[in-house]
């Protein structure tokens, strides 16, 4: 932690410190990544046992399963975001620093995108061909994907900042932060509804947009604020 | 302004304004919903579409469009908690959350057995339901957040961040209508001056819902007085309070 040797430095730096240093923990604890990421896939993986395995049926409720599955998976891997670093009071030393909160928040929610959402991405276009979701839609799932889940992270992390000093926060969080993922819900699985009938989504996909750029300026205020409650 | 209120910061005094407030909202309350009521249920022509079922709006609509004025209220009272830092606001959150959520509760119940009789199911997915049943479980989310914390002044600081947070649902809500246009009909009563329905149904209506504003209010007095003893429980003020009642 570089932030103690000077007493400021510029927000970039401290971005890039923290940001680093939230990557490298996460890369020496490799189950924290893998796991929610196999609970994706598993899930996705449950629905088609569930409703049987009709490609029509499939095909019309993908977009749907993929991205529920998504918000589930966020909403495990989210415990992370905070929790070992209020466990170990490395929290209250960010908290205390001189630099704002606001950036090294949003330090740590980039690193976990990059941590939780990413991998997501990456295995979704395999999860669709399970599924049977028509070919012109990828693109739409991916793109809807790629902008939706730093929303997912963003908006998540108002939860864990709240719950970070109850006990049993894992069940509260979810009563939380869902309901608040019900606008993107939405409008990602009406994007690629639209684009699986080649329509044009990019309505859809503009405002996802706009939850994204409205998440990203404004949830790290949320944050910094339910923070300093939760550590009092 | 800040002059005015500058008292209002000692829980004594806002206790006492509230003990003195609280009755009239009650009377207030009593007479607008019998007056409201009676004339509602039993004197308004019944619709010539929907027959007598119609009647269930006056309980509807009020606590609908309360539910939401209550959550507004909530996130505003909120804001200002976190902004001037001030001890009986939070109070305040932690009164009027459970009353939002009963009359969420009330307008999601009276909606299903409208609905019923009217499109002939219980629930449809239309974005309006929808969006309200969002906002029950935001209600409920301040609610618990609110109690998972021991700490009571930190609970309700957190309950009140989250329900600034949830207030983004409301614009949602309120233009769903337009926005995803399904089942739901449109707005009829808020189009101030020139409502879309007829003088003699429209009337009752309008005390009805000043019938549900000050129940809300009787409610909400009572539960903040609740909040406002048991925060204070150790002050001489509150002492002094129980054993003159005792007496």
């Amino acid at each position: 932690m570089s932030k103690e040797i000077k007493t400021s430095i510029s927000y970039r730096r401290v971005f890039y410190t923290v940001f680093k240093r939230d990557l490298t923990i996460a890369f020496r604890h490799k189950d924290d990544i893998a796991n929610p990421l196999l609970f994706f896939i598993l899930v996705v993986t449950l629905f088609p046992l569930g409703i049987g395995p009709e490609p029509n049926m499939l095909a019309r409720i993908a977009p749907g399963i993929i991205w529920v599955a998504a918000l589930l998976a966020t909403l495990l891997s989210l415990d992370r975001l905070f929790k070992s670093d209020h466990a170990d009071g490395s929290l209250e030393q960010m908290l205390l620093s001189p630099s704002p909160t606001f950036i090294i928040v949003l330090a740590k929610i980039c690193a976990h995108w990059i941590i939780s959402g990413l991998p997501l991405i990456l295995i979704s276009p395999l999860l669709a061909v399970l599924l049977y979701l028509p070919e012109n839609a990828y693109g739409a799932l991916l793109l809807t994907l790629l902008i939706g889940t730093p929303v997912l992270s963003f908006i998540g992390a108002i939860g864990v900042a709240l719950t970070v000093g109850v006990k049993k926060g894992g069940v509260l969080l979810s009563l939380l932060i869902l309901p608040l993922y019900i606008p993107l819900l939405i409008f990602a699985t009406s994007a690629i509804d639209t684009a699986a009938m080649n329509l044009p989504y990019t309505g859809q996909l503009a405002i996802i947009g706009a939850l994204f750029i409205g998440s990203v300026t404004l949830s790290p205020f949320a944050v910094s604020a339910a923070l300093k409650v939760s550590t009092n | 302004m800040w002059k005015w209120l500058h008292p209002y910061a000692n829980p004594e005094k806002t206790f006492h304004l509230t003990e003195k407030l609280t009755p009239w909202f009650g009377y207030l309350a009593m007479i607008l919903l019998a007056v409201g009521m009676t004339w509602a249920l039993l004197f308004v022509p019944p619709d010539y579409q929907q027959g007598n079922s119609f009647r269930i709006f006056y309980i509807h609509v009020p606590s609908a469009i309360l539910s939401l004025s209550v959550y507004v209220a909530m996130a505003i009272i909120a804001f200002s908690a976190l902004v001037w830092q001030l001890k009986l606001a939070d109070a305040s959150v932690a009164a009027i959350a459970p009353v939002g959520a009963a009359l969420t509760a009330v307008a999601l119940f009276t909606g299903a057995a409208w609905g019923k009789p009217t499109w002939g199911t219980w629930w449809v997915w239309d974005a309006r339901l929808t969006s309200q049943l969002i906002q029950l479980f935001l209600y409920l989310g301040v609610i618990a957040l609110h109690n998972a914390f021991e700490d009571k002044a930190q609970g309700s600081k957190a309950a009140g961040i989250l329900a600034i947070v949830g207030v983004v649902n409301v614009p949602i809500i309120k233009y769903s209508v337009e926005w995803w246009n399904t089942l739901h009909q449109g707005q009829t009563v808020t189009q101030i001056g020139k409502p879309a329905m007829t003088m003699d149904m429209y009337l009752p209506f309008v005390v009805c819902l000043f019938g549900f504003v000050f129940l809300i209010s009787w409610l909400i007095c009572l539960r903040f007085k609740t909040e406002l003893l048991e925060r204070n429980a150790t002050r001489p003020w509150v002492k002094d309070l129980v054993n003159q009642t005792e007496k």
